[in-house]
């Protein structure tokens, strides 16, 4: 590396050294130019105009060019350049449209040595000749191009960019007479110096103003212009037509644009808003910056390469009022820290993954697929000296197959469809969700559905039965998402179990929380009452015996029917039935079949106007009442949420939050929600199911997300006359003036739903047409076809 | 209704002048409900927008396509004089109202009330609330700052500052509303909210400054509801000018022969094209010109209210001085700090506010790219707009063709960057000072900065050989030209704040 600092000049013999460093300057910078001894600098701006000399070390000021006591506008530069033939020559463009030339040769303190005040306009570009001595050219605001000879007092010719702003001027290095121009309205011109009249060419390069232009130093007739549209584009002008060679997407628009020297497809570049740092890029690989700069803490506003044949050294001036010399060692590499990776999935659901091999060798217990495969993924269409990142980079390919069947995600699609989320009440959408969920064989979802509508809503329509036998089934269903790779070597049960940690957790903190008398309660007891926020003795000392009787009369109804229910289930081993079963369904069986609590329900009556809060036995009576406090379960609920979206199974998640709405809403945050909805969205979508997106995303109240429906409405027709495209509405064509969808069958035109048959292309309003087709099957229109509707 | 003039402060004035507008109105509310002017405009007479329509079905084209009240409202028959220009105007406010944006619909028309309520434009909030409730909004929110989300509230204050006095817009502001927290803006909201705000103040200047006439749609009965459901005042602009017309026309006007006035107009413009070479004035004389032309816009109004309405009512306005609040309240309840108002950028002499160089932060290079990148595609509409406004001409001056008005184009847009502190560098404004007359100064001044202050005699009184459409022209120009001013402070607060 040390090589690279050390290069030997073509010109001077010399070779350059020197480090990274800035210097802070008094004021923002607007543009930079090196001397051709490569060892000073002159920086201009609104109110800066120094020379600089660039040191081993250090920047040194040389010399303020800006001299008097009142500041002139004249000094006040948008441009400025330093001749690369005369070290004493040095040119400048002022915002108020006239263009100095400084002579640095003269003795005396003001250097300012000639003022040509043709242009109505900010200068926003000047540029010298690159070989002949006196030959200055500027472009300007007001539109006109102006080229100079230093040893008159007047442009010597005037070129029109037809009342066009022009950004930038360059003369082309190896064309004598050519120079190019960029305007605002996106061309770029070129012209022939001998012939003000008429451009030799003119082509639109970008869409909105293009801020710069560089030719190529070695490289006859490549020219790179960046522009408001944030791209840097390649042209090669050496063919009849400009073509674009290399287009670079850049993430602000472009400013600056500086071919690198010494180094054929790398050009820096700095934005003009927004992004501070400098890039680097090699126009083949457009979309990684080669190099980048970050020095700057605003925006960047002049680059310069320090010397014409010496690719290290980078000088850079910023609107952060500083001056910098950036070392191409020291830019960092995003490739470098870019980890190159591919995924993707095969036809039959087989996953490929391909990534580094240095990193797929750090992690153990994966099976390469057979073979395991290797190839370079880098370049190994052609191998370029010239490039940088060349090298051979290997990487690990590996291959994850689908066990037979198990791939199928029918189930997922036919609960999106069947599923209902709104517009009917809470018990019904929940009874509907859980009967979907059950014949499609998933149980378990289908037991949560039904603890959902017990939890949420009044019980009363709920059959013990149908309860049932939903959790009689409850734990026999497999977890359908866990059988995916053997990638995954997730054990089937895993999340029962993390879940029954959870819930011992849960019994703990219960337990805390209420007297010993609960401990007779099961698990699911303990949950019931875990909301309520009087303390058990409340009850003891004030209410009579007969409540507390009561109270006393719960767990042991609990109790003995506590076996009755599990019995039945014996097949099943009993800690999952604990965690599966969440707190409703056994009381719900309870007043279902049990005369003990006709009983409780009305002593609950009588209890309920003497305390308008939550004693621990009109919590459990509650359940019956629907006099739940609303956030009750919700914070189990959302446990269980979260449960099935860790699963995979987002639909659930996505579901139950829908169909709850507000209930448990609050509860989780919002980017958990947003992240759910964009997941089961794109899912829906990966499937087309539509319908079911629009829907979801209809229902979502997570802004974020109802905003997708307001994104890319645009529907694009085209005249079904001129076929053109109707740019402005669907019904009138611009062009031919007809409108171009009539109804068939009311001849008005169609605004809405069109529909048309696809045998005869006759067709209309969507009801107009289905109401025809139930009387007639013959088209409307009279054609003879016989139309179908299906 | 500058009639107050003499009074000693602009704030008092504004006060003042407002209140006498609202006392003359409630007086007269019998009247206001059939005002005398007919026609779209209070200004212009009916027949002129008319006829213009007529011949043009691309207006009706543009209106059904980009119109979202989906009726040819007046506003839009006054612009179709100048049809190219419509269209840019249509599409820009249509994306801004209906088209994708990061602000819901409701919220959206919630600002642009906000931002005619600053002006007190009625026409522009009747049109907006119709369009709010439309739309889905709260109608409880109608009922004042008071009923919002806080969020919306704190967009008070950078409404404020926007239609008054914009340079005190500081990169602080921006970080009050967008600092993370519960009623935060993200960036690209605030920066769709601005864009609403600054076009819906412009657009209020057009609506003084043409004297759009209250929507009087018999089957839509606007002016009607207005009075009885949502309980605005109309925004009778024509009455009170007829008022004026009746008592005041051809008073004190000394008939200069404005056939000679235009010749002379001409003449300047001429001779500032041919002169550039010669003329060469120094730095510091460009300077100081551009000093005297701002601070000269200091005097512009409060003088010349003292010199053209010699024979103003003061004794009929300065006895119902006092009950301001109550006449307001209909308007302000969208408002906070309604005494807030323009205040001449050059009057501070000690605090001294740096002048905004144009060139260091132009529309085209940097207030284009962040616009862009925050509410994208706002950016071309606007650019193609600001474009259009500053690119449109007719190559006519009154009854003369193939005149080159570019100069005069020029000066306007400068002017009005001018009373708002924007300088540009490569621009003489000696030229300001020998294109526009008093006359045209003074109405300048008013619409840009006072618009609710417009009457029919200020509008009358300038370039009195000019066509009508001419006028609206300048107007759309004045329009343009505070946007753009607006928006390029705005924009480079938040630009600051990001870097």
């Amino acid at each position: 590396m040390e090589k690279m600092s050390r290069v030997t000049t073509a010109l001077g013999g010399s070779a350059l050294t020197g480090r990274t460093m800035h210097c802070h300057l008094d004021a923002p910078a607007n543009a930079i130019s090196v001397c051709r001894d490569a060892a000073q600098v002159v920086v201009a701006g609104r109110s800066i105009f120094k020379i600089y000399a660039i040191e081993d070390e250090q920047f040194v000021e040389k010399l303020n060019l800006r001299v008097g006591r009142k500041p002139s506008l004249n000094l006040s530069c948008a441009d400025v350049v330093w001749h690369q033939m005369d070290e004493n020559l040095l040119a400048t463009a002022a915002t108020n449209g006239v263009v100095v030339t400084w002579n640095l040769g003269r003795p005396s303190r003001n250097k300012q040595d000639q003022l040509f005040t043709e242009h109505k306009r900010t200068v926003n570009k000047v540029c010298f000749h690159p070989t002949e001595a006196h030959v200055l050219l500027s472009g300007s605001q007001d539109g006109f191009m102006k080229c100079f000879d230093l040893r008159r007092k007047d442009s010597v010719s005037t070129f029109s960019g037809q009342s066009e702003s022009v950004r930038d001027v360059q003369f082309s290095i190896r064309d004598y007479f050519t120079f190019a121009s960029t305007f605002e309205n996106g061309n770029v011109q070129l012209w022939d110096i001998r012939r003000p009249d008429r451009c030799e060419r003119m082509f639109t390069a970008h869409n909105g103003p293009v801020f710069c232009c560089d030719w190529h130093p070695e490289d006859r007739g490549w020219l790179a212009t960046g522009g408001r549209d944030k791209m840097v584009k390649v042209w090669d002008m050496t063919t009849h037509r400009a073509k674009e060679v290399h287009c670079v997407q850049t993430i602000a628009s472009v400013a600056r644009v500086k071919w690198r020297p010494e180094c054929r497809h790398h050009l820096a570049t700095c934005s003009m808003m927004v992004d501070h740092n400098i890039y680097v890029w090699d126009v083949r690989r457009p979309f990684v910056p080669a190099a980048m700069f970050e020095e700057h803490r605003d925006v960047t506003t002049g680059i310069a390469w320090r010397h014409p044949h010496d690719p290290s050294f980078l000088l850079s001036g910023s609107k952060d009022s500083t001056l910098c010399q950036h070392l191409f060692r020291d830019a960092s590499q995003p490739v470098e820290r870019a980890n190159p990776e591919g995924l993707c999935y095969g036809l039959f659901g087989d996953l490929a993954f391909a990534a580094k091999e240095s990193l797929v060798s750090t992690e153990s217990g994966r099976k390469p697929y057979a073979g395991d495969r290797r190839h370079p993924i880098f370049f190994k269409r052609k191998l370029d000296p010239a490039e940088p990142f060349v090298g051979l980079a290997s990487s690990a390919l590996s291959v994850f197959e689908m066990e037979p069947g198990s791939g199928s995600m029918s189930w997922f699609v036919d609960t999106a469809e069947r599923y209902a989320l709104a517009g009917r009440p809470l018990a019904e959408l929940c009874d509907h969700n859980a009967k979907v969920a059950r014949e499609l064989g998933r149980n378990q979802v289908a037991q949560t559905w039904t603890m959902l509508r017990v939890i949420y809503s009044s019980p009363g329509l709920a059959s013990a039965a149908s309860l049932n036998h939903s959790v009689g089934k409850g734990s026999s269903c497999g977890l359908p998402l866990m059988n995916s790779f053997n990638l995954k070597d997730m054990a089937p049960g895993l999340g029962s179990e993390t879940r029954l940690d959870r819930s011992k957790g849960d019994t703990r903190s219960d337990t805390v929380l209420l007297d010993s008398s609960t401990t007779l309660i099961t698990n699911e007891d303990n949950e019931e009452t875990e909301g309520s926020d009087v303390p058990a003795d409340y009850l003891l000392g004030d209410v009579e015996g007969e409540e507390d009787e009561l109270y006393l009369l719960d767990p042991e109804h609990a109790h003995p029917e506590e076996p009755e229910y599990v019995l039945p289930q014996e097949a099943f081993p009993l800690r999952h039935e604990i965690v599966d079963t969440p707190p409703g369904p056994e009381h719900l069986q309870d007043k279902a079949d049990s005369p003990h609590v006709s009983g409780s329900e009305a002593d609950a009556a009588s209890l309920a106007p003497v305390d308008s809060s939550f004693s621990l036995i009109s919590v459990s009576h509650a359940l019956y009442d629907t006099r739940l406090p609303p956030d009750f379960f919700s914070a189990l609920v959302c446990d269980m949420l979260r449960f099935y979206a860790e699963q995979g199974d987002v639909q659930m998640a996505v579901s139950v939050l829908i169909v709850l709405g507000e209930r448990v809403r609050k509860d989780i945050d919002e980017q958990t929600q947003e992240h759910w909805y964009t997941s089961y969205i794109d899912l829906l979508q990966r499937f087309c199911l539509w319908n079911v997106s629009n829907q979801v995303v209809k229902l979502s109240t997570s802004r974020a997300i109802s905003c997708l429906n307001q994104a890319s409405t645009t529907l694009h027709v085209n005249c079904s006359h001129c076929k053109r495209p109707m740019s402005s509405r669907g019904w009138v064509c611009d062009r031919c003036h007809r409108c171009a969808s009539m109804c068939a069958v009311c001849h008005h035109v169609v605004k809405g739903l069109f529909v048309w048959c696809q045998g005869c292309s006759h067709g209309g309003h969507l009801q107009h047409i289905m109401k025809w087709l139930e009387g007639s099957s013959h088209c409307p229109a009279g054609c003879g076809h016989l139309c179908e509707y299906s | 209704m500058n009639r107050g003039g003499s009074s000693p402060s602009a704030a008092a004035n504004y006060l003042l002048c407002t209140n006498c507008r609202k006392v003359l109105r409630k007086d007269k509310r019998i009247r206001v409900s059939q005002p005398l002017t007919r026609g779209p405009s209070a200004f212009i007479p009916e027949k002129e927008v008319v006829q213009a329509n007529t011949v043009d079905e691309r207006t009706n084209f543009l209106v059904e396509e980009y119109s979202t009240s989906g009726r040819l409202d007046n506003i839009t028959q006054v612009m179709s004089l100048h049809t190219q220009y419509l269209e840019s105007f249509l599409r820009s406010q249509f994306y801004m109202l209906r088209m994708d944006g990061p602000l819901p619909l409701p919220h959206r028309h919630y600002i642009a009330i906000m931002a005619a309520a600053r002006h007190q434009c009625s026409y522009l909030i009747n049109m907006h609330v119709d369009e709010f409730l439309k739309t889905g909004g709260i109608a409880e929110w109608l009922n004042g700052l008071e009923y919002v989300p806080q969020r919306l509230k704190n967009l008070n204050e950078i409404n404020k500052l926007l239609a008054h006095r914009p340079w005190l817009i500081t990169k602080e502001h921006i970080q009050k509303l967008v600092k993370t927290g519960e009623n935060n803006w993200s960036l690209p909201e605030l920066v769709h909210a601005v864009v609403l705000l600054a076009h819906y103040h412009a657009l209020a200047s057009f609506v003084f400054g043409s004297g759009i006439n209250p929507e009087r749609d018999p089957e839509i009965s606007n002016g009607f509801r207005l009075i009885s459901v949502n309980n605005f005042c109309v925004c009778d602009l024509a009455n009170d000018n007829n008022i004026e017309n009746a008592s005041l026309t051809g008073n004190n006007f000394g008939i200069v022969d404005s056939l000679s006035e235009l010749e002379a107009l001409m003449d300047r413009m001429k001779r500032l094209r041919e002169e550039r070479e010669d003329e060469e004035a120094s730095q510091e004389e460009m300077t100081t010109r551009f000093e005297k032309e701002k601070k000269e816009s200091l005097f512009v109004v409060s003088g010349d209210t003292f010199h053209s309405f010699p024979h103003s009512d003061c004794s009929l306005l300065s006895s119902d001085f006092e009950d301001d609040m109550i006449i307001t309240s209909d308007v302000s309840r969208y408002i906070e700090d309604p005494g807030f108002g323009y205040e001449d950028f050059a009057r501070r002499g000690e605090e001294h506010l740096p002048t905004f160089r144009a060139q260091d932060y132009t529309w085209e290079n940097h207030g284009f790219s962040l616009v862009n990148r925050l509410y994208s595609d706002i950016g071309h509409l606007l650019d193609e707009k600001f474009r259009m406004v500053y690119n449109l001409t007719y190559n006519t001056m009154a009854s003369h063709e193939d005149v080159d008005t570019t100069t005069l184009r020029r000066a306007l847009f400068n002017y009005v960057h001018c009373m708002f502190g924007i300088r540009y560098d490569d621009y003489d404004y000696g030229e300001v000072n020998q294109l526009l007359e008093r006359s045209l100064k003074v109405y300048i001044k008013t619409v840009t900065c006072y618009p609710e202050r417009t009457t029919k005699r200020m509008y009358d009184s300038y370039w009195r050989q000019f066509k009508h459409s001419e006028k609206v022209h300048v107007n759309l120009l004045l329009m343009e030209a505070r946007m753009q001013a607006e928006l390029l402070y705005a924009l480079r607060a938040i630009t600051r704040h990001l870097t």
